[in-house]
């Protein structure tokens, strides 16, 4: 029986030849991850349980994102806790404030990740390297723990969705509408504990930009992983960021899926997603009455260097309208770079936004950006749950930086023109 | 090993943000984590939850985040047990890993009401809804995860082998 493109990758490092859904696998891994939120719970299992050791030094990543540059005491010592713990056992890739961003965006930047690798993470937004055609899949602390000592954790083999994409998308639409429209189709727990596997025609009309937003939110559908074919555009990205050799797996052509769902790219449409969950879709266009409060472009769903372009195409030149609070905030230190010499960072002061140095902050109401009491915020985040942003009676409207930089303008919800 | 205690009840896509808000995420503490377990959806929960109590919940219980500060705040504010229709698979994971117990059952979820006296015993896989009477049957786990819980989680079996 064919193996989909995830169960090849599983059934490798695994050492099989064949793995089918449902079987329960102990795998290798090529890379575990862990931020400045999980990685404090995951020390105290991994110092709990007596181990000595990592596994390998230079397979082990910790990123301080969430809540720096410190945000309390509190996070102060979490961070410090990290960086002790770095520092004890040599972890080649640890990332301190200065070299740091936010880690779904470093890692593939930094190529800390590549095609075809085994990848767990304690963090649920794990699952964006599928985008470079990796396994990828968030866990909790103690997995973490245990992946640090030992170098492999147990799978159960996931069946899979295919997604065929045709066609291109318009102008005014990114990978955020691709897959906002994707998880209002099939449901917040439509593809749980299943791979998304993107296929079709349009793969290679969506940049690496767009698949990394698609496959990041494959958790928001409950999927275990989100994953794109390697084509052209992928070696492109990987090419010269990753020092260890790729690996390219592709899906049997006899794989078997659950089922498929056609994604027509050409009639996406600018979506967003209306409180309190992510499939609570509706075209942009339908909530032009919406008054905001608040924008916030960035997070590792959109901090990406065309999320910023696309912010910079609609903001230079205009005016945040009175009343919004628009909050830039570039994912890494590199866009971010990237960002003050294009003279976007200009632009965006000028415009009347804030712009910020990297941080998951505002996206799981942490801070920099919390919401009052019946406040709206248009974000280009990946979640907006009850209390997600800040108070429980505020709003979080979830969009594209496109939708979202066109709200910032006119204070209300607001269909972008061109992305 | 069993569980009794009062039932909770709450609808579906219960998430780890309303389980345990962000904003307490700046300790790893098990005692400041429970502190304020389902304080978004439940203001009154920490103050009425008693040990044994029972959580009943619809689909995907524990969607969203993968912070194991979930299922630590539920076990550590001495709930002995998660029944749902669903639950999100990071949210599974970690219950296990931590050892709270979790079980999928759909009858059970939907019949058991607020309030309710429940008992669970896991090596049968048996609800019983005390107040009404009625017996509803989970599926055990498998015994890959039998062997996990057995150890006291992931890190004992691991270093038990």
């Amino acid at each position: 029986m064919g193996m989909t493109m995830t169960q090849k990758i599983l059934a490798s490092h695994a050492g099989l030849d064949c793995v089918e859904a449902g079987q329960l696998i102990e795998a290798k891994l090529d890379m575990v991850l862990g931020n400045d939120i999980t990685t404090p719970v995951a020390i105290n299992e991994f110092r709990r349980a007596g181990f000595e050791g990592v596994f390998d030094r230079d397979k082990i990543a910790i990123v301080l994102d969430h809540f720096v540059p410190n945000k309390d005491i509190k996070a102060a010592e979490q961070s410090k806790s990290c960086r002790d713990f770095a520092c004890e056992h040599c972890v080649s890739h640890f990332y301190d404030v200065g070299k740091m961003g936010i880690e779904h965006a470093l890692l593939p930047e930094q190529g800390v990740v590549t095609a075809g690798d085994c990848v767990i993470g304690a963090d649920s937004h794990t699952c964006t390297y599928g985008a470079l055609g990796a396994f990828s899949t968030g866990v909790g602390s103690t997995d973490m723990a245990a992946a640090m000592a030992t170098g492999k954790a147990w799978f159960k083999v996931p069946s899979a969705i295919k997604f065929e994409l045709t066609g291109k998308l318009p102008k005014n639409c990114s990978g955020k509408d691709v897959i906002l429209s994707i998880i209002g189709e099939i449901g917040v727990d439509g593809a749980l504990y299943k791979s998304m596997e993107f296929t079709g025609e349009g793969v290679s009309e969506l940049s690496m930009d767009d698949r990394l937003c698609i496959c990041n939110m494959a958790i928001e559908a409950g999927a275990k992983n989100g994953v794109f074919p390697v084509d052209d555009i992928t070696k492109a990205y990987i090419n010269g960021r990753c020092e260890r050799e790729y690996k390219v797996y592709e899906a049997d052509a006899d794989a078997v899926y659950e089922r498929t769902v056609k994604v027509e790219l050409d009639k996406i449409v600018p979506t967003v997603a209306c409180p309190h969950l992510p499939e609570n879709t509706r075209p942009a266009s339908e909530l032009h009455d919406i008054k905001i409060d608040q924008v916030v472009i960035g997070s590792c769903t959109n901090g990406r260097m065309e999320d910023m372009e696309t912010a910079y195409k609609i903001l230079a030149g205009k005016k945040v309208a009175d009343g919004v609070r628009c909050i830039i905030i570039p994912a890494t230190m590199a866009i971010l770079r990237e960002c003050v010499e294009r003279g976007y960072y200009t632009a965006f002061i000028d415009a009347g936004a804030v712009v910020s140095t990297p941080t998951c902050g505002p996206c799981l109401g942490g801070y920099m950006g919390i919401l009052a009491a019946g406040e709206r915020c248009v974000a280009t985040t990946n979640r907006n749950f009850v209390g997600r942003m800040g108070h429980t009676k505020s709003e979080v409207y979830l969009a594209s930086p496109a939708t979202a930089a066109a709200s910032a303008l006119t204070g209300y919800i607001t269909e972008p023109k061109e992305a | 090993m069993n569980t009794k205690g009062k039932a909770f009840k709450y609808g579906d896509n219960v998430d780890t943000d309303v389980i345990i808000p962000a904003r307490y995420l700046n300790t790893s503490a098990a005692a400041e984590l429970a502190a304020h377990c389902m304080e978004d959806i439940d203001a009154e929960f920490v103050s009425n939850v008693k040990a044994g109590d029972v959580i009943v919940a619809g689909d995907n219980f524990g969607c969203g985040s993968s912070r194991e500060h979930a299922p630590l705040a539920i076990k550590t504010c001495g709930v002995g047990c998660v029944i749902a229709k669903s639950f999100a698979r990071i949210f599974y994971r970690n219950s296990i890993n931590i050892g709270l117990p979790i079980v999928e059952c759909a009858e059970a979820a939907d019949e058991i009401g607020a309030g309710d006296e429940v008992e669970v015993d896991f090596d049968t896989g048996m609800i019983t809804d005390k107040t009404t009477g009625r017996q509803y049957k989970a599926q055990p786990f498998p015994p890959f995860i039998q062997n996990i819980i057995k150890k006291g989680g992931l890190l004992a079996s691991i270093k038990e082998g």
